[in-house]
């Protein structure tokens, strides 16, 4: 009876998984096989159970070929790489320093901090995006004040800069939560012994506190660069017309060039692209979880 | 003067006027916020003494130790070492080491770099540091678990590396901060003994903060008893188990019987007092005048109990019954009802297999003790 009960327990997540991931995904990627046709919906071949050695058939990997063939969508990988990895060295180096600070405070003002890093998440994500737009645009609140102070306006919108300022922003979050986990239940002690074996307190830190609060930047690193490089929102808001990045792409194959097929395609290589650093993550918890 | 307890040797730098202590504490004051957790403690430990610091927890003996190690600092009063003022240096700068209670061993490090940390710190050449790190765990007896990690260590393990670490820097004096708490009875009283022989063998002087009566009473050379931040007492275990300076000494050391009486007369060394319906004599240099209310101390392990009336005239006869006896294999532990509800502790060792007539519950019998098995107390 027992055994029954932890099975449906085991279903469940995998039938989430299922609905939720697998079913999305096989459509997506039957998509990519199929080839664009104007007609509604805008591709082929459509699903029909009689004539499915045909409908395999007339499956292939062609778009694919055409990833490869239009330098495009390999800029836009390798950008959506450089974005990601430059934001996330960013966000290390400003929320290692944040989580840091708020781990060596005193019981309430940490917890108050921490509600205030967790705050933003209380208003929609697309409004604070928004948000920046006021803030940045020529005519915006920070040329405002700088000119306030005599210095001459910056145009900071449709920029890298922008998008770098926008995803620092909105996955800071996601860098200091983790980092503050291991930071936080780091035992005092093991710096007092530090000390007293002859460590400085610069030493005991490189010594100690950031080797062991490296699972925590690990976790913080990959739970900002993974979505990041999926990013879609923020480069297409904040950025220029020469940001490139593949979530726009995929976008604007979907819904401005309507190449369904090349769109899932795009998406499918994107997918496997992030497994590497999804498998890392996962092993990098698993490990955690061990210790 | 008269040699009581167990004496190590002929080690006793403390009664040599012309010997230096090592270590210095002088009118040393801690508080936090209204507690005053170490209230003007004075004392000196001698270089190659093991010292320990005992008191129940709480009594301010890890706060004191903490000072020391420079982890916290005095509000008042001074700590000296091998005659230099600690006041102003850093943790890091102290030529002390510490045990941990916790052991606080770097999880991230495996054995042989958690025992080479402090070295490397010193700048110690890296063929030295491994030498060093080999000598350290041989005295531990760890050498084939050099590349293991903290987490794949038994307790006794890794008891030992932080034993390991805070020796590897040999330095002047090694604190250990109630090193054997988590280890199982069995494992401690080993331990225990391989402490003592290593401390010899070193040539260093270990500072240890303790809770264990038992504990302090095997280590050390001389135990300072704390309560409320203040030392109480500090002598040889012998010293302090036989002739302890107030009831709380005496109480905390082991189970004592103590009886409330008056002084009727004092013909030194002898002394006749009554109390509890009871008449006392006993032998005490230091009683104090006939008439003075005092509090008449005798261990369970000094009182003889018997079922037939011990010869007339023997001084110290109480009569009872027997109200529970606990069995301990080696000792036998009988609690014997005195007046209503008045109970003394009598143990005796067992050092016969066979006994012809088992005392048992109610029986009826008699406790008595010798005059010098009394330490008469005023406080």
């Amino acid at each position: 009876m027992r055994r029954d009960k932890s099975a449906i327990a085991a279903v469940l997540p995998f039938a989430w998984l299922a609905v939720l991931f697998l079913i999305p995904f096989v459509l997506v990627f039957k998509l990519s096989l199929s080839d664009v046709a104007l007609s509604i919906p805008p591709y082929e071949p459509q699903f029909k159970p009689a004539d499915l050695p045909a409908f395999f058939g007339a499956l292939d990997f062609e778009t694919y070929r055409r990833l490869t063939s239009d330098s495009i969508y390999v800029s836009a990988y390798l950008s959506s790489l450089k974005f990601a990895g430059v934001a996330t060295a960013l966000l290390a180096l400003i929320g290692y320093p944040l989580a840091y600070g708020i781990s060596r405070c005193s019981k309430n003002t940490r917890e108050m901090l921490i509600l205030a890093v967790i705050l933003p998440f209380f208003t929609s994500f697309l409004i604070r995006v928004y948000a920046w737009i006021a803030i940045l645009k020529p005519a915006g609140i920070l040329n405002a004040a700088l000119e306030a102070v005599g210095i001459p306006p910056l145009s900071i919108l449709h920029t890298d800069t922008a998008v770098y300022i926008g995803l620092v922003y909105a996955y800071l979050p996601f860098m200091v939560l983790p980092l503050y986990a291991a930071l936080e239940k780091q035992n005092a002690t093991l710096l007092e012994a530090a000390a007293d074996l002859g460590a400085t307190p610069f030493t005991a830190f490189w010594r100690v506190t950031f080797p062991m609060s490296l699972p925590g930047l690990a976790a913080g690193a990959l739970l900002c660069f993974i979505p990041i490089v999926g990013e879609f929102v923020i480069p297409d808001l904040l950025g220029g017309s020469g940001t490139l990045m593949i979530g726009k792409t995929i976008w604007t194959e979907f819904f401005s060039n309507r190449d369904w097929p090349a769109a899932s395609a795009a998406a499918t290589v994107l997918l496997f692209t992030l497994i590497v650093p999804i498998v890392l993550y996962q092993r990098q918890q698993a490990k955690v979880l061990a210790a | 003067m008269k040699q009581i307890g167990a004496v190590r040797s002929s080690f006793a730098p403390w009664n040599d006027p012309a010997s230096v202590p090592l270590v210095r504490f002088e009118g040393v004051t801690k508080r936090f916020g209204d507690m005053t957790a170490v209230d003007d403690v004075s004392l000196s430990i001698y270089e190659r003494e093991f010292f320990a610091l005992l008191g129940p927890s709480g009594c301010g003996k890890t706060t004191l130790m903490r000072m020391l190690a420079g982890f916290e600092t005095p509000d008042a009063g001074r700590i000296t070492l091998g005659g230099e003022d600690l006041a102003g240096i850093p943790p890091h700068k102290r030529p002390v080491n510490m045990m941990f209670q916790s052991y606080a061993i770097f999880p991230h490090l495996n054995v042989e770099k958690n025992v080479a940390f402090g070295l490397r710190m010193e700048g110690m050449e890296k063929s030295a540091v491994k030498a060093r790190v080999e000598e350290m765990l041989a005295l531990v007896k760890l050498e084939k678990l050099g590349a293991r990690m903290p987490h794949q260590l038994s307790g006794g393990q890794r008891q030992r590396v932080a034993l390991a670490r805070a020796l590897a820097k040999k330095p002047k004096l090694l604190l250990l901060d109630e090193p054997l708490a988590a280890l199982d009875k069995k494992l401690r009283e080993e331990t225990q003994f391989e402490l003592t022989d290593l401390q010899v063998e070193l040539g260093m002087t270990f500072l240890i903060v303790t809770h264990d009566q038992d504990e302090a009473m095997v280590l050390a050379d001389r135990i300072a008893v704390m309560d409320h931040g203040r030392i109480v007492q500090t002598g040889t275990p012998g010293e302090v188990y036989e002739a302890p300076a107030n009831r709380q000494v005496a109480e905390f050391l082991g189970d004592m019987n103590i009886f409330e009486a008056v002084v009727d007369s004092v013909e030194p060394p002898m002394a006749r007092l009554s109390g509890e319906g009871m008449k006392f004599f006993v032998q005490d240099d230091d009683c104090p005048a006939a008439g003075s209310k005092v509090f008449l101390s005798v261990r369970p392990e000094k009182m003889r109990i018997s079922l037939d009336p011990p010869p007339a005239k023997t001084p110290n006869v109480i009569a009872g019954e027997i109200w529970d006896i606990g069995y301990l294999g080696d000792w036998t532990t009988y609690l014997v009802e005195i007046a209503p509800d008045r109970r003394v502790r009598v143990a005796q060792a067992n050092a016969t297999r066979h006994v012809e007539r088992p005392m048992s519950w109610d029986d009826k019998v008699f406790v008595s003790f010798d005059p010098d098995a009394g330490v008469v107390l005023t406080s």
